[in-house]
């Protein structure tokens, strides 16, 4: 007997919760004990008080599941507010940062910095043999300049995940 | 304003909040909140014998009254020991909440002794928990978890207190506005959403009443408010195990418990049924069998109180989020003010009556007085035996609990305690407790397994030391019955591990601890020892021998369909496939 697995569709949460103790592994937990995918999680509070914190989590399944995930976390007590991004089809805007290191010298040095110019990512830190890029988009645009950047020399990658918030004038 | 101690904020907080008795096991993290506790005579502690049992005590005491259920344990295996109760409690929707002891907040972290991460352990098995790090915390969050553990879908809290929290002094603080800051159950049903589902259910030719715990976790107004919607729709109605006692077992509407063990007419209702109307029941794996041909030509219908039960496992035609007991009422009411009258559903009764002409619960027997006792017919004698006396029944988990749940009919909420969810052997002794010391004054029968029995056993001293009532009736078949029934139907009779090997003779443990006990080995002594046990005052056990090798049936095969049960022994044919053992 085979366990067969449901591929899906991919979906940003914003979720504004309080920001206490326990909470982030109360969320977290809620996706490895009812099996839903975590493709990336980005957490800071964004109140004056630091009362609340917005987390924004890249997950996929099938409509129905997205919708379980959606009631399951909003039922959560620290919890304020559960939104789909995606319900608003594209009109959200995800940004994610990464710093991406690239040690090299000669041509691929020089081609390295020619498409962080390309991808108008900036240089933070050099030295003769190495560049640090910061590059900041959606996360497609990260993962074309990883990859390009593999043929350069690249050595080392941090990447923040995705923020994403939806356009126009309207609060969460 | 006066300084207390954080262990007397907790107490007075208690007091405050109406709580009357503590189910408890003292230790060294607590030892602060017991001397409190010891200047407070008003709160009734009980003194368990293991914390697993204070949990399921205070499950028993919740559910057979309705209030919170109140525990307090120690730190590290104080608190591991209660994990198997609160995560019973939280499957099954029972509002408690547990106070833990901690070591102090300069040990957190050092594995220090009696140290654990009650917090992180209990996460995800309550509806949520605490660690107080400030004693003028305790007041607002005491406040809180109460207020949480009873409002919206109930379930189990934990606050952990280090032991210098208790110890430290503050000013006890009760919060004005219990109104939790981002917890806002949705208690009132939508008005459109109420005015759709009477449509659906006065257009409806073949409805069914699917209800569940939510009703009774509603009140006994909710189960006023089903059997008055029935009478107006003249649709039958069915339970799932926690839902037995909404609707009376003697009504002519009532199908019987539906799911794996349930009646013929309850499954095929489903089945058949052109419009379901769940109420306050979660759709679970034992109720809906196969999936995909579950109740395929149905509308749905589903109120709860918990949005997320809601397309979970069954994609439903109409949603509503509230109270079981509003939902309901609105529904009533929207179904007067309409002027709907019962439609002519007699095709359907038809059906109904043709599916309950296979007489689905009969089982053989012999008659003769020196018989073996057939465990249903035990179960049956005790129902005719205490009718007229409205006893509070708790079972253990396995086949007595099935056949409890078949054969023992409840004309109201709040008289059966079992463990649905998360199907804890060991649940019903310590449940019996709780309730008999909520109900001083009613009859409690624990239904036992000789095997569920012996897991929480010890609190037979905690019954001989409050002097508590409590009958305990064992369907003894000297088997894990319902293990060894499923490794007759699936494992082609390869008994593993399932016999009760070496038990203790029953009659002799209950003398050793000042109990009476009776046995019964025959169906000529079954009468009159029921008899015995219910006329003997003080807490009394009996060791009920029945046939060893019963099955419990009907039964739905699992992978099956509702369609698909087994209704004798004799519709056992060959062994399953992986697919349908994997789905156990």
């Amino acid at each position: 007997m085979k366990i067969k697995t449901e591929a899906g569709e991919r979906h940003v949460l914003a979720i504004t919760v309080d920001n206490e103790a326990g909470v982030l592994a109360k969320i977290t937990g809620l996706f490895t004990a009812r099996g839903y995918n975590i493709e990336s999680l980005t957490v800071a509070d964004i109140t004056a008080d630091h009362a609340l914190s917005r987390i924004t989590i890249v997950t996929s399944g099938p409509p129905p599941i997205i919708d379980q995930i959606i009631a399951q976390l909003d039922r959560l007590v620290p919890v304020h507010k559960v939104v789909d991004l995606n319900d608003a089809g594209e009109a959200h805007v995800e940004r994610e940062i990464a710093l991406v290191k690239v040690a090299g010298t000669g041509d691929k040095r020089i081609e390295a910095l020619r498409l962080a110019d390309v991808f108008r990512a900036k240089v933070v830190d050099t030295t003769l043999s190495s560049f640090i890029f910061e590059i900041t988009g959606n996360s497609d645009k990260v993962n074309r300049f990883i990859a390009l950047m593999r043929e350069c020399g690249l050595v080392e990658v941090g990447r923040t995940g995705v923020v994403a918030i939806a356009r126009g004038p309207e609060a969460l | 304003m006066t300084e207390m101690s954080g262990a007397d904020m907790v107490v007075q907080a208690l007091v405050d909040l109406g709580v009357d008795t503590v189910f408890g096991y003292p230790g060294g993290a607590v030892l602060p909140i017991y001397d409190a506790l010891y200047k407070h005579p008003t709160i009734q502690h009980i003194l368990v014998r293991h914390e697993q049992a204070a949990t399921h005590a205070a499950e028993g005491y919740a559910r057979s009254t309705g209030k919170p259920g109140v525990v307090l344990v120690t730190s590290g295996p104080g608190a591991t020991n209660a994990v198997t109760g609160i995560t019973d409690a939280l499957l099954d929707s029972i509002p408690m909440v547990v106070l833990t002891g901690q070591v102090s907040t300069a040990l957190i972290g050092t594995d220090a002794f009696q140290e654990c991460d009650t917090v992180g352990i209990t996460r995800h098995c309550t509806k949520h928990n605490y660690l107080v790090m400030d004693p003028e915390r305790l007041g607002p969050i005491l406040h809180e978890a109460f207020h949480i553990a009873t409002h919206g879908r109930p379930g189990p809290v934990v606050i952990d207190i280090p032991k210098n929290v208790q110890v430290a002094t503050g000013e006890y603080v009760v919060p004005e506005n219990i109104l939790h800051n981002s917890y806002r159950p949705q208690v009132e049903p939508d008005g459109d959403a109420i005015a759709r589902a009477v449509a659906m259910i006065a257009a409806a030719e073949r409805p069914v009443f699917y209800t569940g715990g939510g009703v009774i976790n509603a009140g006994p107004a909710a189960s006023a408010a089903l059997r008055q919607l029935v009478a107006l729709t003249g649709a039958p109605v069915t339970s799932t195990l926690m839902g037995l006692g909404a609707f009376p077992s003697d009504d002519e509407k009532w199908l019987g418990m539906l799911g794996m063990h349930g009646t013929y007419e309850a499954n095929m209702a489903m089945n058949r049924a052109d419009l379901i109307i769940a109420v306050g029941a979660r759709f679970d794996d034992r109720v809906t069998g196969r999936l995909d041909a579950f109740s395929p030509d149905s509308k749905k219908i589903h109120i709860d109180i918990d949005r997320s039960s809601i397309n979970k496992i069954v994609p439903v035609d109409l949603a509503i989020v509230g109270d079981a007991g509003r939902a309901l009422a609105a529904i009533v009411a929207d179904w007067q003010a309409a002027g709907h009258k019962a439609r002519d559903l007699g095709e359907w009764w038809r059906r109904v009556d043709g599916w309950r002409a296979t007489r689905c619960l009969d089982f053989p027997e012999k008659k003769e007085a020196d018989a073996e006792i057939m465990p249903q017919r035990a179960v049956k004698a005790l129902f005719d035996a205490t009718r007229g006396r409205d006893p509070i029944v708790t079972t253990e988990v396995g086949q007595h609990q099935m056949w409890a749940a078949q054969h023992f009919g409840f004309a109201d909420p709040n008289r059966w305690l079992t463990s649905g969810g998360l199907g804890t052997m060991g649940y019903g002794f310590p449940a019996a407790v709780g309730a008999q010391i909520a109900n001083p004054d009613r009859l409690v029968i624990c239904i036992a397994g000789e095997a569920s029995l012996q897991m929480n056993i010890q609190e037979m001293g905690t019954v001989a030391q409050y002097r508590l009532p409590v009958k305990i009736f064992i369907l003894n078949n000297e088997w894990m019955g319902m293990v060894r029934q499923w490794q007759e139907l699936t494992y082609e009779s390869r008994y593993s591990n399932s016999y009760s090997d070496s038990l203790p003779d029953f009659v002799k443990l209950a003398d050793a601890y000042g109990w009476t006990g009776l046995r019964i080995d025959t169906l000529g002594e079954l009468e009159a020892g029921i008899q015995t046990m219910l006329d003997t005052p003080g807490p009394v056990i009996v060791d009920c021998r029945v046939a060893k090798l019963a099955n419990c049936f009907p039964m739905i095969p699992s992978g099956a369909a509702h369609t698909d049960m087994i209704l004798q022994p004799s519709d056992v044919t060959g062994t399953m496939d992986d697919e349908a053992k994997a789905l156990v």
